[in-house]
């Protein structure tokens, strides 16, 4: 196992986990809880899947994985902003909802509850050893590695930035001078939405087709690094990695055998307990996060 | 609030209604013995290619062949397995089948309930008590398992002598003894032709969502390919998708389960480890027809004809005309009992 295929590796793996949590940071710093994630993510692999089995093209897939991810994000936004509902309750309530409205509708155009067929993707044919260089034609990991420092840009050097950290601080002081506090929530979210389901735009187009429930949790772990880089994007981005390495780490001990698999298997989730207290201080979430006015 | 409260209220109205809709023309069909067979199908659903489909077929077979009445019902997650099974039950159907191992417990428990209607369980698994003796199932429900360990075996023979490589590799999707099985057979079919030969054996995870993720499938396929493996037979469901689209990518060699999965990666599935599910919910509805029905422990081998491997002419050029023989040996040594494959690790 060269170091190259490692990271190679791990950056496959770590794709769906940095769209996730760049889009988690950047509506919980807007002050809307990001338990989403999940939903957004199936809802993005499905679309995408969709787009790019009718539109026979993979563009027109992440098109419309984008745009699955624009209305659930909108839909959670309606329903935490306009009607102030719980967000943790919306949250839950969205990911039910795009498991059971993918598997709907994949029955409805497929004719499957199980997968649908083939469709165009971005990877290509990889023999050898050439792992990394194999991964340049798919552009969707290029744009989840640039997704990172893209939202913290965002955040820290945009006058769009500076509202989404003022409203998810004390929204009532940005509201004072004039801030709009639901538009940027709405942006904040909807964007989250977009930027979660290209993280499941990836997953469909990799694999070439969309399979029920195939983000697997991805979008909580995604959540889970997240808070880990305490609402901060890049140290959001790099948790990504770390837990993306440790799963990486977890497959080829587990080729190996020379370690109990029952073990192995615990490796990403010891590693994130053993990171979370000892490497972590204190995590200090946006002051406004869950507060519905 | 309110109005998100009808809205939360009207969803699952709706929910809860379209859990019970099967699809159009099923379950109608012409008038013959008047049996009525139920049918609760796993996780996958309709169109998995694969178990529940094969569960369908054969029920479908049966209701052309006696006129016998199918109905479906595709749950979805967790509790509804045993709703599905109680209202079918309830609806004093003369057969009531399970689809996958996961109704192991709810089918207990409903056949205890109903004493008089009949159940069976399609890879029913056996529970042991305390002291390690097998609990029986109830009577009226027949527990329907297949040797896979047989199947796997001949199919890692196969791997073994035509994958060029001293390393095979196995995928498998929820780390639990019934994987184990096929892990089992393929390791001594593999040994058996190749003593030198090792095999390279990884699971998904520990809970059933590793049976629907093909991501991981095709990063543990990726690395195993690399580290030098030609031949990959997996054992996971949905997460095997992901093993043909790494053989696709790398244009190396898998091997599929449970059903024909040619078509999922054409020229790279070198055969399939198929589970005649079809046959084995075929049979048991004739049973009833005919009143022969019992219920018990049936295991269905390659001499029962409930397992197999596909040899057709999609994969005939990738396999020589010597080692077809010699599996066919192998097969008939295991069937008169000269070989004996383990079931567990």
């Amino acid at each position: 196992m060269s170091i190259f295929a490692f990271a190679a590796q791990t950056i496959r793996i770590a794709v769906p986990y940095l769209f996730a949590a760049a889009g988690g940071t950047l509506a919980e710093r807007s002050g809307i809880i990001s338990l989403t994630l999940e939903g957004f993510m199936l809802t993005g692999a499905f679309c995408a899947a969709l787009g790019s089995y009718y539109g026979g093209n993979s563009w027109v897939g992440v098109a419309c994985g984008m745009g699955g991810g624009l209305v659930f994000g909108l839909l959670h936004g309606v329903v935490t902003i306009r009607y102030r509902a719980d967000q943790v309750v919306s949250g839950v309530a969205i990911n039910l909802l795009a498991i059971g409205v993918t598997r709907f509708f994949l029955h409805l155009a497929f004719g499957s509850s199980s997968n649908s067929p083939r469709v165009p993707g971005f990877s290509t044919v990889v023999r050898g050893e050439g792992m990394l260089a194999g991964m340049l034609p798919d552009p969707l990991i290029a744009l989840g590695l640039f997704a990172v420092p893209a939202v913290a840009w965002a955040i820290y050097r945009t006058p769009f930035g500076l509202r989404v950290r003022a409203v998810g601080e004390f929204p009532q002081a940005a509201e004072s001078v004039g801030v709009h506090v639901a538009r940027v929530r709405y942006v904040a979210v909807a964007l989250s939405g977009v930027l979660a389901a290209l993280g499941g735009t990836y997953l469909a187009l990799d694999q070439h087709q969309f399979t029920d429930n195939m983000s697997a949790g991805r979008g909580y772990i995604a959540l889970a690094a997240m808070i880990f880089g305490n609402w901060d994007p890049v140290r959001g981005g790099l948790a990504c990695l770390l837990f993306a390495a440790a799963e990486t780490l977890q497959i080829q001990l587990q080729g190996t055998q020379a370690i109990p698999s029952q073990f192995v298997q615990m490796i990403p989730y010891v590693l994130t307990i053993v990171a979370l207290a000892g490497m972590v201080g204190k995590s200090t979430p946006p002051a406004a996060l869950g507060k519905s006015d | 609030m309110r109005k998100l409260f009808v809205v939360i209220v009207l969803l699952l109205v709706a929910h809860l209604g379209l859990l019970f809709v099967h699809p159009a023309g099923a379950g109608a069909t012409a008038l013959g013995t008047g049996l009525n067979v139920g049918v609760v199908f796993d996780v996958g659903g309709r169109g998995d290619k694969s178990f529940n489909d094969g569960a369908y077929r054969g029920a479908e077979r049966a209701a052309k062949a006696f006129g016998v009445h199918v109905h479906f019902i595709e749950p979805g997650e967790g509790s509804d397995r045993e709703a599905g099974l109680r209202l079918l039950a309830a609806e004093k159907m003369d057969l009531v089948i399970g689809v996958g191992f996961i109704f192991t417990d709810d089918l207990t428990e409903t056949a205890k309930e109903y004493p008089h209607v009949r159940f069976a369980g399609v890879d029913y698994s056996l529970q042991t008590d305390d002291r390690g003796n097998i609990v029986q199932p109830p009577p009226n429900l027949a527990a329907l398992k297949f040797r896979e360990e047989q199947g796997s075996f001949l199919v890692g023979a196969l791997a073994a002598m035509v994958g060029h490589s001293k390393k095979l590799g196995f995928v498998g999707g929820m780390d639990i003894p019934l994987i184990h099985k096929f892990e089992a057979g393929y390791r001594a079919g593999v040994k058996y032709v190749c003593p030198d030969c090792t095999v390279i054996a990884q699971y998904a995870g520990v809970t059933p969502d590793a049976f629907r993720n093909p991501g991981r499938g095709k990063e543990l396929a990726l690395s195993q390919y690399q580290s030098g493996v030609n031949v990959i037979f997996h054992a996971s469901g949905s997460t095997g998708l992901g093993v043909f689209e790494a053989a696709r990518q790398t244009g190396k060699l898998a091997i599929g389960v449970d059903a024909d999965q040619f078509a999922e990666a054409p020229g790279h599935v070198l055969t399939s480890m198929i589970k005649r599910v079809d046959q084995v919910v075929f049979d048991q509805i004739d049973r009833v027809r005919t009143g022969t029905f019992r219920g018990g422990v049936y295991e269905y081998g390659l001499a029962e004809g409930g397992i197999g491997y596909v040899y057709d002419a999609n994969n005939r050029a990738m396999i020589p005309d010597s080692v077809h023989a010699r599996l066919n040996t192998l097969a008939s040594e295991i069937t008169a009992g000269k070989i004996i494959v383990p079931v567990s690790r």
